[in-house]
């Protein structure tokens, strides 16, 4: 059960040494919800402990599953979100093991916790509760919707949040059902946020010794998706839809304009755009095309330094269109992509994920951290660094996500002095 | 003690667009001091070509998509090609403990800005440059908007219906991703210099952040050989997992579900119609099976309903389900202004307006009720005589260099 295929399999991580978070201590009791917080502070250095039901956290059992030499499934979903985090059992249904969580916040410098809104407090361990003994001690509690308010108590998932943030009214095609994305995106959102909110309040601790609660709503979150679209009602009591793949918007003649257009193995992006870059980008590519024999003599004749898209009319842009999208469909990926940086054109590819693992950008900047993983011949690529810091260490992958209880032993035994023959009385008794 | 928590923290901006300024509209929300160096001979983009405008009029204080990334934060005439304004610059970033940069990289140390320059006689400064591909790399100078980098990213290829061409991602998507980690890059290098004295220089590529969102589709490529594919609204088992019409134009309520209780919770609230006692829809897998004949039953029961009275409806009932708010619904929204997410300011050329607050509320320091963003120039000589000190005379010399801009004379561009 503890046997685990970390890169070191017991005791402490490797520390970074040199990271803003060196030596800070998170408890990290979220779900799937915040699993992407726990690993961005983990990423920065601290010592992140993720406490798990003894039945294991939701995020393991979320597909698709990857079996190792031994036969046993590992969520893709859980090997991404929790690594350079230690892991640990923990029943907090029972007393024992809320005195045991109490114990483990009164040395935490952060806890993050995803349960229901008053989830904690009902089980005698919320924030009043730990704070009390702990007063430096930063909360984040990362849900659905908030603490407070009258969708407190409802049930939220992905579908559910992107629903209520407006954006799905903005994605698909008109009339048509509104769209999500495929994979769940609101997570990564609800986390990004609580990792924020924490370091804003661990800001407020270097000045005052306080630490505070942090209350971050998935659905507030997710309402940046909408970017300015709140702005068109706001401003001027205009609703903006979903256009498929058009947009709409940025003219005077209420001219739409195609986003997504097909090409040899895929699909690339592209927008006829006006202003310095725009004008360049057209000129380059009516050149471009002209090379190749494809560029129809109205894009030739066509002054580009003077183009104004807001003044572009729907005939002309339909006739430009054609002839664009005739061009790019004999075009691959990586030669829409080489083009158009030779041509320092707008413009990319709709990439899938074996598009940007082939991507040589990424390699250059050494993004990827190689992860060895058991049953896997070849080193898995992970995603590194989301910043390169010039003083500080980021993101290298110390230690691969635990197995169920693999740093049992190293925390309860190791750093709060519980016997062996006490700890088996505890897993026997279901309290780790 | 302090009221805010980033109070006492000085950030000057040289940036345009989203990725930079969003996060030091965030910081000011929590009380820093941000100032963003504009001059009227090039405004940002958003003030300049990027609807909406207030009542469709075109104007450098009248863009919406500027205010949502601006408030609460200073604007600072300064004509960085001028001798003396490239001086007032440095000075002002001799004063920041931040500075955040969005330019194509390389620009700032052409401009004499660099991060070398700057924390020579500032070493605790803190300098994000935040780009579509980050500083280095061979396409490091590659241009592009955040709306196809979220292309580049793989979020497109993710959304649409099974079987059919990608539909566009609203807006600059990866733009708020990188938001988000350039905020926390800059709080992570605070906590740095609060232990070390020491400031950085960071480079944050929006291209690498767009990825960790989409971490474990990069995995399943390397370790299955497969990736997620575009699928509607659907859901690895749970099934209904829609949007259904409802009774309006465009109105419509997600359901899901996830288990068989909850199936049998959503059928008592149907009234047990006969379709739904059908063994085609007795369990999870089966429903899953036959889950587009489900979906045209459901649409069915909920074309009539209004979609906001069937969320409240099913909730209580403790089935997953949500009104797919329309952008106007945003600001009626009883959650949303229960936390006081829509905020009220009063800008001076449009009027009043709502500001957009972060999605965290801190319980000892909140956010402070936002400021209108920024004419263009509009704080000039407040910020020169604050973070500078300089005397009513030393900023008519300035003016009269071309070195800094004021709002009167900009406000005519």
């Amino acid at each position: 059960m503890e046997r685990g295929f970390g890169l070191k399999t017991s005791g402490r991580a490797k520390e970074l040494s040199n990271a803003a978070f060196t030596g800070r201590r998170v408890l990290d009791l979220t779900t799937p919800l915040g699993h992407l917080c726990g690993k961005i502070l983990a990423d920065l250095g601290a010592d992140v402990i993720k406490i798990e039901p003894p039945a294991g956290d939701a995020g393991r059992f979320r597909s698709p599953f990857y079996s190792d030499n031994t036969g046993a499934s590992h969520s893709l979903f859980w090997l991404a979100y929790n690594n350079n985090k230690r892991g640990i059992t923990l029943n907090l249904e029972s007393g024992d093991g809320r005195a045991l969580l109490a114990r483990l916040a009164q040395q935490a410098d952060f806890l993050l916790e995803s349960f229901p809104p008053g989830c904690m407090d009902s089980l005698g361990i919320g924030y009043e509760k730990l704070a009390a003994a702990n007063p430096e001690l930063v909360y984040t509690a990362i849900t659905p919707f908030g603490q407070t308010g009258p969708y407190r108590d409802f049930q939220g998932d992905d579908l559910e949040i992107m629903a209520l943030s407006g954006v799905m009214s903005l994605t698909g095609h008109p009339g048509r059902t509104p769209l999500r994305i495929s994979l769940a995106q609101s997570e990564a959102w609800a986390s990004l946020y609580g990792a924020m909110g924490a370091l804003t309040a661990l800001r407020h601790r270097q000045e005052s010794g306080r630490g505070q609660f942090v209350d971050v709503s998935a659905q507030a979150a997710c309402v940046i998706l909408c970017a300015h679209a709140p702005w068109f009602w706001d401003y001027n009591r205009e609703i903006p839809s979903r256009e498929g793949e058009f947009m709409t918007g940025r003219t005077i003649t209420g001219a739409k304009f195609r986003t997504v257009w097909p090409c040899r193995d895929g699909y690339l992006t592209f927008i006829i755009y006006g202003g310095p870059a725009g004008q360049k980008t057209n000129r380059a590519l009516t050149e471009w095309m002209d090379s190749h024999g494809c560029a129809p003599e109205f894009m030739k004749q066509k002054d580009w330094d003077r183009f104004d898209v807001a003044t572009i009319t729907q005939p002309e842009v339909d006739r430009t269109e054609e002839a664009i999208g005739k061009f790019f469909v004999n075009l691959t990926k990586q030669e829409f992509i080489k083009g158009g940086l030779e041509r320092g054109m707008l413009g990319y590819p709709i990439s899938t994920a074996a598009d940007i693992l082939a991507d040589g950008q990424l390699t250059s900047r050494n993004f990827w951290q190689m992860v060895q993983l058991p049953g896997c011949a070849e080193p898995v690529r992970f995603p590194g660094p989301f910043a390169k810091f010039s003083n500080m260490d980021c993101g290298e992958i110390r230690l691969a996500a635990p197995a169920l209880g693999e740093h049992n032993s190293a925390v309860y035994g190791g750093e709060l002095g519980v016997s062996e023959r006490e700890l088996q009385r505890m897993r026997a008794a279901r309290i780790i | 003690m302090n009221n805010q928590a980033l109070d006492g923290i000085v950030v000057v901006e040289f940036a345009a667009f989203a990725a930079g300024p969003c996060i030091g509209k965030y910081m000011a929300n929590f009380g820093a001091f941000v100032v963003r160096v504009e001059s009227a001979s090039r405004p940002d983009g958003f003030r300049a070509h990027y609807p909406p405008f207030k009542d469709n009029k075109k104007g450098v204080n009248r863009s919406g998509v500027f205010a949502f990334n601006n408030d609460s934060v200073y604007s600072v005439g300064v004509n960085l090609k001028a001798p003396g304004g490239l001086d007032i610059a440095k000075k002002l970033a001799a004063k920041a403990d931040v500075i955040i940069e969005n330019f194509t990289p390389g620009t700032m140390k052409k401009l004499g800005l660099g991060y070398d320059v700057l924390s020579q006689p500032n070493p605790g400064l803190i300098m994000l440059s935040t780009c579509n591909m980050g500083q280095t790399g061979p396409r490091a100078q590659h241009p592009g908007f955040g709306s196809q980098l979220t292309s580049l990213s793989g979020f497109t290829n993710l959304a649409g219906e099974p079987g059919g061409a990608p539909v566009i991602v609203y807006g600059p998507y990866i733009d708020y991703v990188a938001v988000g980690f350039g905020y926390v890059a800059i709080m992570a290098a605070l906590e740095y210099r609060h232990h070390t004295g020491n400031g950085q220089y960071i480079d944050l590529a929006q291209y690498e952040n767009g990825i960790h969102f989409l971490a474990p589709a990069i995995l399943q490529q390397q370790l299955l050989g497969s990736s997620p594919e575009r699928d509607g609204n659907r859901h690895e088992f749970a099934a209904p997992h829609n949007a259904y019409p409802c009774a309006g134009k465009d109105a419509w309520c997600t359901i899901s579900v996830f288990d068989d209780a909850e199936w049998q919770r959503l059928v008592d609230v149907m009234d047990r119609p006969a379709w739904a006692a059908s063994v085609r829809f007795a369990t999870q897998l089966s429903r899953k099976q036959n889950e587009a004949e489900l979906d045209a039953l459901l649409s069915e029961w909920t074309r009539t309903k209004s979609a906001g009275e069937l969320m409240n409806l099913l909730q209580k009932a403790g089935v997953h389900a949500a009104n797919v708010h329309s952008i106007p619904e945003l600001f009626t929204d009883p959650q949303l202004a229960h936390r006081r997410f829509w905020r009220p300011v009063n800008h001076k050329e449009v009027g009043v307006h709502q500001a957009e607050m972060p999605a965290f509320d801190l319980s000892l320091t909140p956010a402070a009720d936002p400021q209108p963003d920024p004419c263009l120039c509009e704080h000039t000589e407040m910020v020169l005589k604050k973070l500078l000190g300089l005397t009513d005379k030393e900023i008519e010399a300035l003016e009269a260099q071309g070195a800094v801009e004021f709002e009167s004379a900009a406000g005519n561009h």
